[in-house]
């Protein structure tokens, strides 16, 4: 029962990505393995979201050069609808507030169903993120405070249920009583309670804190400077060196780690 | 009728409206459109009856205190089945009481316009409703207004009376059958919102590309009077030009518009709600939902007055449009004359925001199915002060007329 050889969830090869009109990322390489779990470190601005973005398929964010593989599909050029067919979820960093659409309807939606009435099992799901009907009822991000933001995100996520997921700053915000359910709850949608063999989904998560470091015991952490993957390693010694040395000095000591591997 | 009231109408013949296009009123004919009465709804129903439930009517008058039907030129249909309530033609309450005189002309002036004089001068009806006082009459009245002859003229004047403490629900529809080419309505509507009396109005404008239309409404709203109008207007017009006013007197009078429109085609309408607070205390909520798409252009107005101490007023407009040859326009206007009042608007124009369509597209949406989710959201107003069974009656009608255009 070990995970199959082989970049099986997700393959990033040699990406270049412009946004308006600008390169923001620079032949970048990613590989994710089925039941892996990926942290991502950088600098703000370095391009963490732009990364996420682009492999969540928004149009925005234009695929100059490189392929972007997921399950062995060349997801490149699909719309994002497609791509979340295939499997790919995301809680987002600063999600759009929408008039008129309920956090509700944003589950039922998520759940494949129809907008429209909220019911028991929205009402279940909600109450494991502590979001009560009321707060279903309101209109999507509209005045919600940071930490709601990110609750709001990771119920629809635990609605949607898909196989790779990405968070993208999960934690900011949040405060510490919220900040284990949120953790309780990534763990579980990443199936880290399993034994890693038979861990089915992944996750590629961007964070400043080590809070989800000690949460989540990631495999692997990837360390983005200037819209490049600037060194990549074990996630406590990449940690450690960027608490004490700083992230430039970090790539720095990287390289020579890697040397010595 | 009075001499007098007949002398300023004939002067104001020619008198063009301040807003919307000038209407040839010669373009319609006042000579068609006469028809016998009815003796249930049902008979007419065999022949429109998607025209009619379109614009909520209930042909069969199930849960329906009353109704009110008029075809073109003529009223076929009025009844009321509630103790309390009275439903008929409003030619036949001026006769039964006295021309109504406290009540014609006293909310809204004859001569405001041409269309008021010609109202007026060349009445074809139009409904009475009043709830007695005291009486409570929590199940909606229904009245439709049909237009089945192509090039009429249809002058109707509606005079709606709550009388102290009593409770009026209406669900007014306005139809076209599909055929008519062209026409003209226009309609007076004068309430009347007595001391600690409601009437909440719900009105369905069902038109075609080929309909002028130009309503004039006004209520005059007493002492704790609450007065609610929902507008949803779902259809293409030709032109639409309205602006009803709220005149909250009395103290504590509370007025809420809220209009849903979807202005398709080469629809033209120029929509507004106004409410005067002359009244200590009063409150008024004006609410606007506006899409426009194809070539449609729609101005969106909103006023409130403010002359009274600690009144309260809100109102809000977005417009949505979906096509680059469509405009929606807002124009909130706020006047405050005294110190001790608190008056908001809040606008917003513009089309829909790209990364809320890929919000929803990453939750699986295709493109199409995320642009219905946002518009049904966007013009999803909450309907308040109904009572339940309207409430979801309402909802309905509105989702009806939603899925028609999605
Ligand atoms: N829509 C856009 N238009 C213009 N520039 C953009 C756009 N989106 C991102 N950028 C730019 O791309 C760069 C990378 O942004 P990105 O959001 O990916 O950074 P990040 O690493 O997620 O930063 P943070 O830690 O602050 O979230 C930044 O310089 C940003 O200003
Ligand atoms: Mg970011």
């Amino acid at each position: 029962m070990t995970a199959p050889a082989g970049c099986k969830m997700l393959e990033i090869r040699d990406l270049t990505v412009e946004v308006e009109g600008k390169e923001i990322i620079t032949d970048l390489n990613l590989c994710i393995e089925r039941g892996e779990v990926h942290v991502l470190f950088g600098p703000n601005g370095c391009g963490k979201t732009t990364l996420l973005m682009t492999i969540l398929g928004f149009p925005t964010y234009k695929v100059k050069k490189g392929t972007i593989m997921f399950k062995d599909v060349d997801i490149t050029n699909l719309p994002t609808n497609e791509r979340v067919k295939l499997g790919i979820g995301m809680s987002f960093q600063h999600p759009p507030e929408i008039r008129g659409v309920k956090l509700g309807d944003m589950v039922n939606i998520a759940l494949g169903r129809k907008e429209g009435t909220i019911d028991e099992r929205v009402i279940e799901l909600g109450k494991r993120l502590n979001i009560p009907v009321q707060f279903l009822n309101r209109d999507v991000n509209l005045g919600f405070s940071g930490g709601e933001v990110k609750r709001s995100e990771i119920l629809q996520l635990l609605a949607q249920t898909p196989d790779f997921l990405m968070f993208d700053e999960p934690d900011s915000g949040v405060d510490v009583e919220n900040i284990e359910l949120i953790g309780d709850l990534m763990n579980e949608l990443l199936g880290r309670d399993k034994i890693p063999s038979q861990r089915e989904r992944s996750g590629l998560i961007i964070t400043h804190s080590g809070f989800i470091m000690r949460y989540l015991k990631p495999d692997r952490a990837h360390v983005m400077l200037d819209g490049r993957i600037a060194c990549s390693g074990i996630p406590d010694e990449i940690t450690k060196e960027i608490m004490e040395e700083g992230f430039e000095r970090c790539v720095e000591l990287c390289g020579k780690r890697v040397c010595k591997e | 009728m009075s001499q007098e009231i007949s002398d300023r109408a004939q002067r104001a013949k020619t008198k063009k409206a301040l807003l919307g296009e000038d209407v040839d009123l010669e373009q319609y004919t006042t000579e068609a459109g006469e028809h016998q009465p009815i003796t249930s709804l049902g008979e007419i129903a065999k022949d429109y009856k998607q025209d009619l439930l379109e614009a909520g009517i209930e042909p069969s008058e199930k849960d329906r205190s009353g109704s009110f039907l008029q075809r073109d030129r003529s009223v076929v249909f009025s009844r009321a089945l509630y103790k309390g309530l009275e439903v008929m033609s409003t030619t036949d309450a001026l006769s039964k009481y006295n021309g109504l005189k406290d009540y014609l002309w006293k909310a809204v002036p004859v001569d405001a316009d041409k269309y008021t004089a010609e109202v007026e001068l060349a009445p074809s009806h139009g409904y009475f409703i009043r709830a007695a006082a005291g009486s409570k009459v929590t199940i909606p009245v229904q009245a439709c207004l049909f237009i089945t002859a192509d090039k009429i003229r249809q002058n109707v004047h509606n005079i709606i009376i709550a009388e102290e403490n009593s409770e009026l629900h209406i669900i007014t529809g306005c139809s076209v059958s599909h055929a008519v080419n062209s026409a003209l309505h226009i309609g007076i509507s004068e309430f009347y919102v007595r001391r600690g009396a409601k009437i909440t109005f719900t009105m369905v404008h069902n038109w075609t590309g080929g309909i002028d239309v130009r309503p004039r409404s006004a209520v005059m709203i007493e002492d704790d009077g609450v007065f609610i109008n929902n507008y949803i207007l779902m259809k293409p017009v030709k032109s639409i030009q309205m602006y009803p006013t709220a005149y909250c007197v009395g103290k504590n009078a509370r007025a809420n518009f809220q209009s849903i429109i979807f202005a398709p085609g080469n629809s033209k309408i120029d929509v507004g709600s106004r409410a005067v607070l002359q009244g200590e205390g009063s409150r008024a909520e004006l609410i606007s939902r506006v899409i426009a798409t194809d070539n449609a252009k729609v101005i969106a107005r909103g006023d409130i007055n403010g002359t009274a101490e600690h009144v309260k007023g809100h109102l809000e407009c977005r417009g949505l449009m979906l096509s680059d040859t469509s405009v929606v326009e807002s124009i909130p206007e706020l006047k405050a004359s005294r110190k001790d009042l608190d008056l908001s608007h809040e606008a917003a124009v513009g089309k829909i925001a790209e990364e809320e369509i890929q919000y929803l597209m990453s939750r699986g949406l295709s493109e199409e199915e995320a642009i219905s989710v946002i518009i049904r959201g966007f013009l999803n107003v909450d309907i308040t002060g109904l009572p339940d069974e309207l409430a979801k009656e309402t909802k309905r009608m509105f989702d009806l007329s939603l899925q028609k255009v999605m």
